[in-house]
């Protein structure tokens, strides 16, 4: 077996997210491929938490159906998991808290039994610190390197205390010690014995987007607390200072956007980052961007709504809100990235749009991409390239300055405030070129028309969307943002029962690349919708913008991402 | 050299209102202050008072109704050469906006607030404002006004404001004193201007507040008494006190919040390696 489901749960509060990050950077560091995910209600203690990995030899784009290894350390975990064991599996069962329920588990699922608590006990580490006694344990039943689990604790408490992560380190050796003494003979179904070295990076959406922006230049980061984007607002603060950036925590997410606005208007390159509910509290500001052409960066991390909804899963029910908020016409780019790397470029390439075409362009993401780490093989930042789009210079003429001038193109000269020797005006009112708030027939007509023709000039740039698969297989698969990887994997799942299908990756919404969806159209016999909403939006969007209609639908609106499997049914269903 | 700040722009305001004389107290304040246009940032809300960002030859932007202050804290953090103003009204402000208020009063950005205050919502012609007298009656209150008005300065002086005056529209000499003190306080400064509004509101007129209006610094009173500067803030009907009520010093928001204090960040290249950063995701 070269691909296999690692998972552990328990009460919340017992270190389950770190435990899974030691994991995850353990089989990592042993080179293997890892994608993991947590999942978790809204509350701090008490609840059940899940973190899961997959790992394998060959690059893997999502989880997939099954555990092959379970640590449970409750009797609610043991419960719970029960039915998704895979044949085969293990479960480490806390025998200090959870009993096995014998008449559920098949024959073929192996139990093994640790006393986590007293080990950790026993080596004078609190109770929270089963959790790595259960790691130590399963590490050495997987054929792992302890040395590498001690250099994951190590860089996961890095910022403890030395003598906590040697107490860490010294409950992990305990679990391995037991597991050696007691499970010798147990046969390893998954081999994470260290292979080749290379250096490829573990990251979350949200990792890449930060460093997606802090790579494109980015200095203000405003971000009103709220999942999915927390750990962004944790990375920020922790590097401001070292990096010489601002994390602003506002007192709401309207002040978030107008002082991200504000910081714009400045000079700075600023985004904001929320999710679907503070970006309701931003849509004002979205429309004052829009109209001000002031570059800006929103990041929209979807969760289930409406209102307060499934505030801590995921969903992608906001595609049609971020395309239409803000009353009338304003341009506007709206990026969806597929995966942690897509999201570190197009954090890079908003930047270059918004400034570029002087408007605000919002990466839609969700708290699947945000919070699930991905393998990724490298970052090449000297790929990256900054550009500012067209700058005007206080000179001599400094009097003539118009910051709205019409063009062809729409786009004007930007300034912005405390240039030397140059005064501007910038209105929420319609206005002149010069920016003084106006009223008239002409100029309400040439404004709105340069405003929106940036979009058309920008529709020259934009990169088409990528297609996987074989671009003559005759089924087509269309879905957009964070589908991507459970699609891939549904993909190779198809192609082994011999089904090849190619699949149209959208992960640029607006401006709609009309084109490129028509020209999948004609080249498909058959078409499926994948998306993660009730209504089908982006098959709305698609039907809005080409005319063309798609039947089949997957749609998902539990809150839980997709896996791979089940799209692969659905497709054989419907073939 | 003195610089002019007026623009060619058509005033569209009422004749008589107290923007005339807002607007001619920030020009001399600039000149007081020998500032040049290019270093002013002013930040309107939406009102007769955003009007003024057509009428001052400075950076203007005049953003949204209420939102003038947190726009204005991020251009000053990117920019902190800048200065920086919040021109805002009172319904514009303690309505829509009152939570930036509060929470500008707590932060303490160097920048400094002027808030319009013809305690009326006059641009959509006459209804009554947080700031609206009780009892006063307007389009949307024909029984008059029933909750007691929002005391801004109180309000300021409660959330942590370092500088808070009030100065009338009626006394141009005055009111450019407080702005030009405002303006050079290093922190948050609150100044509420008595802004009659001639057109729609009947009650508060010119003549109204010139029998009233008294200055703080003829009584002696003494700005950095915390307790007695709450308790003149109280003061309102037959006399209101006009002048720098509070005053302290205590760390800036862009002090405490910028990594390099004296640097603009603005001015910082945007080339960075992140080949560190990565490490960390290994």
């Amino acid at each position: 077996m070269n691909d296999f489901n690692f998972k552990i749960a328990g009460e919340a509060g017992y270190g389950i997210a770190s435990a899974g990050l030691i994991f995850a950077k353990t089989a990592l560091r042993s080179g293997y491929s890892v994608f993991d995910f947590n999942e978790y209600p809204s509350l701090i203690r008490g609840g059940h938490n899940v973190y899961g990995a997959r790992v394998a030899e060959e690059e893997v784009y999502s989880p997939s159906f099954g555990t092959d290894l379970l640590i449970a350390l409750n009797q609610k975990a043991v419960e719970r998991h029960t039915k998704e064991l895979s044949p085969g599996a293990w479960v480490i069962l806390n025998s200090d808290k959870a009993t096995a329920p014998a008449p559920d588990f098949s024959p073929g699922i192996n139990i093994l039994p640790i006393p986590l608590i007293k080990l950790a006990q026993e080596n004078g580490a609190p109770e929270v610190m089963m959790n790595n006694v259960a790691l130590g344990a399963a590490i050495f039943l997987l054929g792992g390197d302890f040395k590498i689990l001690e250099s994951a604790v190590h860089d996961v408490f890095s910022s403890a205390k030395p003598e906590i992560i040697d107490l860490n380190i010294k409950v992990a050796r305990a679990g391995f010690d037991f597991a050696q003494k007691n499970f010798k003979k147990r046969k390893i179904l998954f081999n994470l014995k260290k292979k080749r070295a290379g250096k490829p990076l573990l990251l979350t959406g949200n990792d890449a987007l930060c460093l997606g922006l802090i790579k494109a230049g980015c200095k203000f980061f405003a971000a009103y607390p709220m999942t999915p984007i927390n750990s962004m607002i944790a990375y920020w603060a922790a590097k401001a200072r070292e990096l010489n950036l601002v994390y602003y925590q506002p007192e709401d997410e309207i002040a978030g956007i107008n002082s991200a606005l504000g910081a714009a208007h400045a000079g700075l390159r600023a985004c904001v980052a929320t999710s679907g509910g503070g970006f309701s509290l931003m849509v004002e500001a979205y429309g004052l961007a829009g109209m001000t052409e002031t570059p800006l960066v929103i990041i929209e991390g979807q969760r289930s709504g409406p209102s307060s909804g499934l505030p801590t899963w995921t969903g992608q029910g906001d595609l049609r809100f971020v395309l239409g908020a803000g009353q009338d016409d304003f341009p506007r780019v709206v990026l969806a990235p597929g995966d942690p790397e897509e999201c570190f470029w197009q954090a890079i390439e908003a930047f270059n749009w918004a400034e570029k075409y002087q408007l605000p362009v919002v990466i839609l993401v969700d708290k699947y991409l945000s919070e699930s780490r991905q393998t990724i093989s490298s970052l090449d930042e000297t790929r990256v390239k900054i550009d500012r789009g067209l700058l005007f210079s206080s000179t001599a003429q400094s009097e003539d300055y118009r910051r709205y001038r019409l063009t062809e193109n729409g786009i004007s000269p930007r300034a912005w405030a405390g240039q030397a020797d140059l005064t501007f005006f910038t209105s929420s009112y319609e206005h002149d070129e010069s920016g003084w708030a106006e009223e008239g027939i002409e100029n309400r007509k040439a404004m709105m028309e340069k405003r929106m023709r940036k979009l058309e000039t920008l529709k020259e740039e934009m990169p088409p969307p990528s297609i996987y698969g074989p671009s003559e297989a005759p089924l087509g698969l269309i879905s957009w943002g964070s589908n991507k990887g459970a699609i891939r994997e549904a993909q190779k799942i198809l192609r082994v029962q011999g089904t090849e299908t190619k699949f149209l990756h959208l992960n640029f919404l607006n401006p709609f690349p009309v084109e490129a969806v028509a020209d999948f159209f004609r080249r498909s016999s058959k078409i499926w919708l994948v998306e993660q909403n009730i209504t089908g939006q982006l098959a709305e969007l698609i039907r809005a913008r080409t005319g063309l209609e798609i039947e089949n639908r997957i749609l998902k609106y539990d809150g839980r991402p997709f896996l791979p499997e089940e799209i692969a049914v659905k497709i054989k269903e419907i073939t | 050299m003195t610089h002019d700040f007026k623009t060619s722009a058509e005033i569209v305001w009422c004749p008589g209102c107290g923007n005339f004389g807002i607007w001619a107290a920030l020009q001399k304040a600039f000149q007081e202050l020998s500032l040049k246009p290019d270093q002013i940032l002013a930040v309107y809300g939406i009102g007769c008072h955003g009007h003024m960002a057509n009428y001052l030859k400075i950076n203007n932007f005049e953003g949204l109704h209420g939102r003038a202050l947190p726009l204005a804290t991020g251009a000053k953090i990117a920019n902190q050469n800048l200065n920086v103003l919040a021109i805002v009204g009172d319904g514009d402000q303690l309505g829509e906006g009152g939570n930036h208020l509060v929470h500008a009063s707590r932060r303490n950005p160097n920048l400094t607030c002027v808030l319009h205050n013809n305690q009326l919502y006059s641009l959509t012609v006459g209804q009554a404002s947080p700031a609206s007298e009780k009892g006063l009656k307007t389009k949307s209150t024909p029984w008059g006004v029933f909750d007691p008005p929002l005391n801004p300065l109180a309000l300021a002086l409660a959330s942590g404001a370092t500088f808070v005056a009030r100065g009338f529209a009626g006394d141009l000499p005055h009111l450019t004193k407080v702005l030009v003190a405002g303006m050079k306080h290093q922190g948050f400064s609150l100044v509420e201007v008595l802004q009659p509004c001639p057109t729609l509101n009947y009650l508060n007129t010119f003549t109204w507040f010139k029998e009233r209006v008294y200055k703080l610094e003829d009584k002696g009173h003494l700005p950095q008494d915390k307790t007695e500067s709450f308790r003149m803030t109280q003061e309102w009907g037959e006399k209101i006190p006009l002048g720098i009520f509070y005053q302290e010093e205590r760390p800036t928001l862009e002090e405490q919040l910028l990594p390099e204090k004296d640097e603009i960040l603005a001015e910082q290249s945007l080339e960075l390696s992140i080949e560190k950063l990565l490490t960390e995701f290994r």
